[in-house]
């Protein structure tokens, strides 16, 4: 086990050492001049030169990714461009938020995706069978942007239900922040439980129609305990791990269902940023949310493992 | 006599390609989602390429004095907010959005199985510690996030959107063949061509290439759905089709401001992308149950 994690952690800097060079690449492709976007276009040609000197901007490249990285491992992300503030202290604000979302969406994905993957696979065949795979087939073709602006067409702007957008923090409001924050969540839950709903149920067919479960039935069980009792909870492991998948394809879904609802998130954050050319936020917060992502692989890689003592942890092949 | 015989001999034979082929059409019929996803993705790429014969106004032809209008029988999804017709603008987008999603996989099925099969085929440092490091590490951006940068660093435009979207798709491609092109090396018919003194470029294109064009064609046309929602999420945060050409994305995000007067405006091309993307979706998993009934 310890050679496995030993052997997991030293892939995971390797990526992540692979992603600081690819955030780092792209941002210095960006069209347009840091100092400039600090000064504002009346900066004369000298006072340019020398924040870009003063910014490390006219060091040779290396020379800045290595400051670059220096830096980020203090946890000095540098300060935005635009109102001088220290990114750390920006991507602290906006990590909440967004975990507030995060929370919230795997709560509706996974109210939605168990009972919808269990009917579908043990009622396969029938009318649920398909209406659920027909829901799951919708849920990952809706783009998130149209079925956020469905909901606000239809919960606010028709109904009067829900407020259109906005956030509130949790901890100053708990009942309006839930409110405000229900359909970002619902937007993000129903696609990502359309994808838990599809592979519980293809995992769950596979479980039952294993020899054990048979056993069971034999013995005289009754289908509720078979399925609750013994298939789900084998069948659930593989869903585990595309949860954890699916943290890349959320934090996307995040970046638009943030700025539809003007939900003051990380997603709304990369927006504004790479829109408004703040160069150290881009690398900061794309930064973070690949850190998370390589960092979530990780745990549900271990989980994964224990979860499944099949899986030899030291042959390195599941 | 003699060659009689031989005809009804030949005749009483199958060919076994044609019964394959039988075989997987009939499966392929059989579903009948994916035959409904088939028609409406032909019937939208007819739309697409007949939309200037289809469409009845120009659509991008402004006309103040019938703004905003609801839905009718001149224009029968209504106009925008500065009069254009929904309806003209929604046949159009549909050719931006097809061409976004052929174009990209495009890019990414130029990229990627070149490298997939070199990787998978000659394996070693180059494989395990570069191309399969450097996906694993494009893989853990955000796709839509990595989009976004390399669109904003491309410059805001259709091009830009779909090469940034290309290059997001192309680790998927990459790993995907990689993984086919393993399982193939070790088998039978490769060590024959090895043995028989064949060269590796042979080999690669003209035996193990073939074999992985099943898996290869699933995930391009599932791909094809997600690079359309790409394009549209790229379009809507005004980086993907510029104004005043017609895209899906960038008519939901002009709509979006007028949900309570004309909410049209944003309803219709927003219904297109779902029933495009649900069509090729539709589609391409029945592709994959015919080419390989054990992956259903």
């Amino acid at each position: 086990m310890v050679s496995f994690i030993l052997r997991r952690l030293g892939l995971m800097i390797v990526i992540l050492f692979l992603v600081s060079i690819i955030i780092f690449s792209l941002v210095n492709v960006l069209p347009g001049d840091p100092a400039l976007l600090v000064l504002g276009q009346e900066a004369t040609p000298d006072q340019i030169e020398a924040l870009r000197d003063e910014m490390g901007l006219n060091d040779p490249l290396i020379v800045q990714y290595f400051n670059w990285v220096v830096d980020v491992l203090q946890g000095d992300f540098g300060n935005s461009i635009r109102d001088n503030t220290a990114v750390t202290t920006i991507l602290m604000q906006k990590i909440p938020v967004t975990l507030e979302l995060t929370v919230l969406s795997f709560f509706f994905a996974i109210l939605i995706a168990i009972p919808a993957g269990i009917i579908s696979a043990s009622r396969k065949g029938t009318a649920w069978d398909y209406s659920s795979t027909l829901f799951a087939l919708s849920g990952v073709s809706v783009p998130p942007f149209f079925l956020g602006i469905l909901f606000i067409f239809i919960f606010a702007v028709t109904l009067g239900w829900l407020p259109p957008s906005g956030y509130v923090p949790l901890t100053e409001d708990f009942g309006r922040s839930l409110l405000l924050m229900l359909m970002p969540a619902l937007t993000i839950g129903i696609r990502l439980s359309a994808e838990l709903t599809r592979m519980l149920r293809s995992s769950l067919l596979e479980v039952l129609q294993s020899d054990y479960i048979r056993t069971g039935y034999a013995k005289g069980l009754l289908e509720k305990s078979v399925v609750f009792g013994h298939a789900l909870r084998n069948a659930l492991i593989p869903v585990i791990t595309v949860s954890g998948l699916q943290m890349a394809t959320f934090l996307g879904g995040a970046v638009i269902t943030e700025t539809i609802f003007s939900v003051p998130g990380l997603g709304q954050l990369v927006v504004t940023s790479i829109l408004t050319r703040d160069f150290p936020v881009v690398q900061g917060a794309v930064m973070f949310m690949a850190f998370a992502v390589i960092l979530i692989n990780f745990f549900v890689d271990i989980l994964y493992s224990v979860l499944d003592p099949r899986i030899k942890l030291s042959g390195g092949t599941k | 006599m003699e060659q009689a015989t031989e005809a009804n001999v030949k005749q009483k034979i199958p060919n076994p390609r044609v019964e394959m082929f039988k075989a997987m059409m009939g499966r392929f019929f059989q579903n009948k989602l994916a035959v409904l996803g088939g028609f409406f993705t032909f019937l939208l790429i007819f739309m697409a390429i007949f939309a200037s014969v289809i469409v009845p106004h120009d659509p991008i032809e402004q006309n103040y004095s019938e703004i905003m209008m609801s839905p009718s029988a001149d224009h029968w999804f209504g106009t925008d907010e500065i009069g254009r017709d929904i309806f003209s603008r929604v046949i159009y987008g549909a050719q931006v959005s097809l061409q976004a999603g052929l174009i990209s996989v495009g890019i990414a099925l130029a990229v990627g199985v070149p490298i997939g099969l070199i990787s998978g085929y000659y394996r070693g440092f180059w494989d395990e510690f570069v191309i399969m490091r450097f996906t694993d590490a494009m893989l853990s951006f955000p796709p839509l996030v990595l989009a976004l940068a390399l669109a904003a660093v491309l410059g805001a435009g259709l091009e830009n959107a779909m090469i940034a979207i290309g290059i997001v798709l192309t680790p998927n491609f990459i790993r995907l063949i990689r993984a086919e092109v393993i399982a193939h090396r070790e088998r039978e018919y490769v060590e024959a061509g090895k043995a028989s003194g064949l060269r590796d470029w042979r080999i690669i294109l003209i035996h193990i290439l073939p074999n992985t064009l099943a898996p290869i064609m699933v995930q391009a046309t599932l791909a094809i759905a997600s690079a359309i929602i790409s394009e549209a999420s790229l379009s809507y945060l005004g980086l993907g089709t510029q104004p005043p050409d017609p895209s899906w994305g960038a008519m939901l995000a002009d709509g979006q401001g007028y949900l309570s007067d004309a909410p049209w405006i944003a309803l219709f091309p927003g219904i297109f992308i779902f029933i495009t993307v649900l069509s090729i979706n539709l589609f391409g998993d029945g592709i994959r149950d015919m080419l390989d009934p054990k992956l259903k």
